[in-house]
């Protein structure tokens, strides 16, 4: 080996990426219980209609449309909430959400709710809420996850499907963070509509909840 | 050898003139090509694609048809159809249009119900404000859109809902990065 052989860096030096300060973080993924569940009841209709309430994820996307063949309306609660705090017009909100639904009565099979609950005062939940059960149809179902901590930091969270079993976690900035712990009893209370056919409690103190709206 | 120089040499003794960039193209008219002088202009023609492309400052209100893949990077208000080509919305293109289209790439701005037969992308900082009905749908991270997707399912391809969704979502469509290759020309 030669001097300037000795001095040239190595090639697994060269070779290995070195994370920048852009990297992007990992995401952390979760297990899931209830979404196979909801997934089955998607499956049993054809060409369901679908409503997320969260931000658009792509992959999501295409898994419920490409995969599933669902029609998918994107309504993405959590930014019209972050406009409402922005705007100081969160008193406003509830009666935004009581238009907010452009879908007729009964016309959808499922609806991710994810989170969206926690976010919201007691009015606007209420509102959410009904419209959501009011767009559903007979024996159809959605999906809701309720925080048992009350976390302090003002970040959402985007639920990005890996398979029917794992979801990752994906957190981004908010307006304002979680409002409240609601009970089981305030959301049976809350969705007074639906009935709850599974409700689990995931190590990382997330419940999911799914209903159903009785026929 | 001697002799293949000289006759790449100018007679008069001049620099051969620098090949000629393309005019700007028109809309709704293909870059012309430019003249064949030489065996290298000859190949670097062959290579080059047509490319129809509205630029900036221009402003389009009714209805655009073409045959020929588009790239917009201006204003377009109406229709926009090119069935079997590619659109490509660029990242200052503003679009309120109902739009028809093989394919339809988004960098900038539309507003308005978007069909295409084969694939709509919505790229990083894209935004779509309207109904999308394709056969496949790519949305990056970092893109707007509201409104409803609806993939129309291809026959012999399908998979049954419960396969369908042991596989996953995430592995199955990784969005694209921002500074992906697209194609422009036809």
């Amino acid at each position: 080996m030669g001097l300037l052989d000795r001095l040239a860096p190595r090639k697994s030096e060269t070779d290995a990426p070195v994370p920048g300060p852009s990297a992007p973080a990992v995401d952390p993924v979760f297990g899931t219980k209830a979404l196979r569940k909801f997934l089955s009841c998607l499956t049993s209709r054809e060409l369901p209609v679908l409503i997320d309430v969260g931000p658009v994820v792509g992959s999501n996307v295409t898994f419920f449309g490409e995969q599933l063949g669902c029609k998918i309306f994107v309504e993405d609660i959590f930014a019209d909430v972050d406009r409402h705090v922005r705007d100081g017009k969160l008193a406003a909100l509830p009666a935004f959400l009581k238009k907010r639904f452009p879908q007729g009565s009964g016309g959808v099979d499922g609806i991710l709710c994810w989170d969206l609950v926690d976010y919201l005062d007691r009015p606007a939940a209420q509102e959410l809420a009904a419209e959501l059960t009011r767009v559903l149809r007979p024996e159809g179902a959605l999906l809701g996850f309720f925080g048992t901590a009350q976390p302090r930091d003002t970040r959402y969270t985007k639920f990005i499907i890996v398979d029917e079993m794992n979801l990752k976690h994906r957190s981004y900035p908010a307006a304002r963070g979680r409002q409240a712990i609601l009970l089981n009893r305030d959301i049976i209370r809350l969705f007074a509509g639906l009935r709850v056919t599974d409700s689990f409690l995931l190590q990382n103190n997330l419940r999911e909840i799914l209903f159903r709206k009785p026929a | 050898m001697w002799k293949r120089d000289e006759a790449v040499r100018p007679a008069s003794g001049q620099p051969t003139a620098a090949p000629q960039p393309p005019a700007p193209a028109q809309v709704g008219a293909a870059v012309p090509r430019p003249a064949e002088t030489g065996n290298r202009l000859e190949t670097g023609s062959r290579l080059e694609k047509d490319i129809v492309n509205i630029g900036k400052s221009v402003v389009i209100k009714g209805e655009l048809n073409g045959s020929e893949d588009l790239t917009i990077e201006g204003h377009v208000e109406g229709t926009i159809q090119l069935r079997d080509n590619v659109l490509t919305i660029g990242p200052n293109g503003r679009i309120k249009a109902q739009v028809f289209a093989k394919a339809v790439i988004v960098l900038g701005e539309v507003t308005g119900n978007v069909t295409a037969s084969d694939k709509v992308d919505i790229r990083d900082n894209g935004s779509v404000d309207g109904d999308i009905v394709s056969p496949r749908v790519a949305i990056a991270e970092g893109a707007h859109f509201r409104g409803s997707v609806d993939m129309q399912r291809k026959g012999g391809s399908e998979k049954g809902p419960k396969q369908a969704a042991s596989q996953g979502a995430a592995s199955q469509q990784q969005p694209q990065p921002a500074g992906a290759p697209q194609r422009v020309g036809a």
